[in-house]
């Protein structure tokens, strides 16, 4: 029992980041019909730019309560930043070309950035310094770190919040508006190139906080980080239907939640036919399998309600 | 569907590249009396293991730029050593297309891989053009059993450093219950079954065996279903970039067992990054110690002024292979690797990492395997084993 306790904790921490980097995928989908591929390396200069400001404050007289939110503020700014120039320089010129040609730019933003950030921060790993004690807590047998406690409380929080802008405010009716019909969205006097990079921006601080949470969750950043990571929010967001805000929090927690139990009990489940390398397979099979019944994901709708 | 995009991408790229390389390479054949040998290094200068190819890249080009001060003479001329360094990117297919671009580029040799699973599909494109390869760090046994005659390495493979691994494990550490994680590349997988093996030959039972990627970060479910089955060591065959995190990640879930790697994790990171999970792990590498090598410390100092960081992982290897290429082509008094080749197979060489011999398939003889431990964030050696030979 508190093995299964365990796999759904650990699947709920690793869910609660693709649910994050998965939300910036599903925002910019249901704008623009855009699979930003780029949106993975996003993660990984939060990551970096925070470890940046991080070991710049570390020497000087600051506490750890002064520097952690200046280092997130930076990542988010520089992540906003980045989200936006991304926009504007690689897919706005595209914005009525073929859907292919904005396709092979985003993979092509996602080289460039990874290099971009070889060349700056080098090939080898860094670590992530620990600001405060990481205390673990027994909870029935299985255990939870603060770490990936606060995972799982600021995911829930960010995401609420989100939820609230699109739904309660005026920009958020603006967003549904132009993920409707920008040609209607431009006739009501909505800016939509404005919108549009304030998505960009939105989905990136959130990026801009996942990329922080699994530096701190696994202490190491890496130029590469961002690949894997990017695919799976990719493939969570594609589960949860993709364009759906709801869709791709359930998608990611979901996912997560079908790794590490798929990784903990296949073995068992199978009687030792199939180990924990089919994990991947496994999570994608059942990817497969929602798609056969519900080709636009779980919550996903033909006439999707995107934001 | 973005992964495949991006292979074709890659490789579409590489293949322009290659067709660029085609024009420039006649114009630089051979001018004068100086004789130009191109030697090949491939390994992954991108992706995860970027670290650990960058610095096969620099010890291959110390022994290169070496060669050149000394102003070595082969068949009578003076030789200028070019070398021509590709990423393989740990990718099994992208590792032919590379190999295929250093033969077309018509390198003398080849040193590299960095891994197994990329060193073995390399060498059968570097066999059927008869160019000799000198893999520094690909240790899977199956590497040299292909019955290539262009295929060698020095260092001792996988059964040897998987039999004193299990042997330590069990005879030393007191290992009964042994949970063993493999990453499903040829490397990790060959030296976990080679460890499996000695581990039970020498009584201990294995109690789980769970795999997972050489591109994945968390290791928390495969450790969670390993702790439910109590085993007081748990051993991973894979590399540094999986072990930093698996370590903290067994620490932060309570799972009480001595942790041991290959030749993966006896990395200068594994520690720094680890911090104290690491503390008291062990890894193993091929080889004495750099500090007990014949001319060790005289290479480290050398290495660091050179390029300005420390060294990872095989650099020292890649400088030996590259100098035994060199000795055997000036033994032979030429750079045809047709001519070199035979020379190769039978000469002895004084290295930085040891005597260098290979035996009829292209294996170290002899190889030693030396155990480290991590005590205080420093990697410290505990033990040599395996000196005789096989």
């Amino acid at each position: 029992m508190e093995i299964f306790l365990q796999q759904l904790i650990n699947g709920l921490v690793q869910g609660s980041v693709y649910a994050l980097v998965a939300l910036g995928y599903t925002m910019v989908y249901g704008i623009l019909g855009l699979i930003n591929f780029a949106h993975g390396e996003v993660v990984m200069v939060g990551a970096m730019v925070a470890l940046m400001s991080i070991n710049a404050m570390l020497g000087s007289a600051f506490p750890p309560a002064i520097i952690l939110p200046v280092a997130l503020f930076a990542a988010i700014f520089a992540c906003m930043l980045l989200g936006y120039s991304i926009e504007r320089i690689a897919y706005r010129p595209l914005r009525h070309a073929p859907r292919l040609a904005p396709l092979i730019t985003a993979i092509g933003v996602s080289i460039v950035l990874q290099t971009l950030a070889m060349i700056i921060w080098g090939r080898e790993y860094h670590a992530f310094p620990q600001l405060f004690p990481n205390q673990s807590h027994n909870f029935g047998g299985a255990v939870i770190n603060d770490v990936q406690l606060a995972i799982i409380i600021i995911a829930l929080l960010v995401m609420s919040m989100l939820m609230l802008l699109v739904h309660r405010t005026r920009l958020g009716r603006a967003m549904r508006a132009v993920a409707e019909n920008q040609s209607a969205a431009i006739l009501m006097g909505i800016n939509i190139n404005q919108v549009i990079s304030i998505t960009f921006m939105l989905g990136s601080a959130l990026a801009a906080i996942a990329g922080i949470m699994v530096s701190a969750n696994y202490g190491v950043v890496h130029y590469y980080m961002g690949f894997m990571l990017g695919l799976k929010a990719f493939t969570a967001a594609v589960l949860g239907g993709i364009g759906n805000l709801r869709g791709a929090m359930l998608g990611g927690v979901l996912l997560g939640l079908i790794e590490s139990l798929g990784a903990g009990y296949i073995g068992t489940l199978t009687g030792g036919f199939m180990g924990s390398n089919y994990q991947d397979a496994f999570a994608f099979l059942v990817l497969i399998g929602v798609l056969i019944f519900r080709p636009s994901g779980l919550l996903g709708e033909r006439v999707a309600d995107r934001a | 569907m973005s992964r495949l995009l991006f292979t074709l991408v890659s490789a579409a790229f590489v293949f322009n590249l290659a067709a660029c390389n085609k024009a420039d390479r006649a114009s630089s054949a051979e001018n004068g009396n100086d004789l130009l040998v191109r030697i090949g290094a491939a390994a992954p200068l991108t992706g995860p293991q970027a670290h650990i190819g960058k610095d096969n890249e620099n010890g291959t080009r110390m022994a290169i730029d070496d060669a050149n001060t000394k102003g070595i003479m082969i068949g009578g001329k003076k030789v200028h050593f070019e070398l021509l360094s590709e990423d393989d990117q740990t990718d099994p297919k992208i590792a032919t297309i590379v190999a295929q671009k250093l033969v077309d580029a018509k390198v003398n040799g080849v040193i590299g891989h960095l891994n197994s699973g990329t060193s073995i599909p390399a060498s059968r494109i570097y066999s059927d053009n008869g160019i000799p390869q000198i893999s520094p760090s690909a240790t899977a046994v199956n590497y040299t059993a292909q019955g290539f005659k262009t295929a060698f390495r020095v260092m001792a493979n996988d059964s040897q450093q998987g039999k004193v691994l299990g042997e330590f494990a069990v005879k030393n550490l007191g290992a009964k219950n042994i949970a063993v994680i493999d990453d499903r590349t040829a490397y990790g997988q060959g030296l976990a079954e080679e460890f499996i093996k000695s581990a039970k030959a020498n009584g201990a039972q294995i109690v789980a065996h769970e795999y997972t990627t050489d591109k994945a970060v968390d290791f928390s479910a495969v450790l969670t279903s390993i702790k439910s089955k109590k085993p007081d060591l748990l051993f991973f065959g894979g590399m540094d970039p999986q072990g930093v995190p698996m370590v903290k990640q067994m620490k932060s879930l309570g799972l009480a067992a001595k942790f041991m790697m290959g030749d993966g994790g006896y990395t200068p990171k594994m520690p720094e990054l680890a911090g104290d999970a690491a503390n008291d792990m062990y890894a193993s590498l091929p080889g004495v110690p750099l500090e007990k090598m014949p001319n060790g410390p005289d290479f480290k100092k050398r290495y660091e002024e050179k390029f300005k960081q420390e060294i990872q992982l095989y650099a020292p290897y890649c400088y030996d292979a590259t100098n035994v290429m060199i000795a055997a082509m000036q033994k032979a008094g030429s750079a045809d690797p047709a001519k070199y080749l035979p020379e190769l197979a039978k000469l002895t060489f004084d290295g930085v990492t040891s005597k260098i011999t290979f035996d009829e398939k292209g294996d170290l003889k002899g190889g030693a395997v030396t155990l480290y431990q991590v005590q205080n964030g420093k990697w410290v050696p505990i033990e040599t084993l395996g000196m005789s030979g096989k």
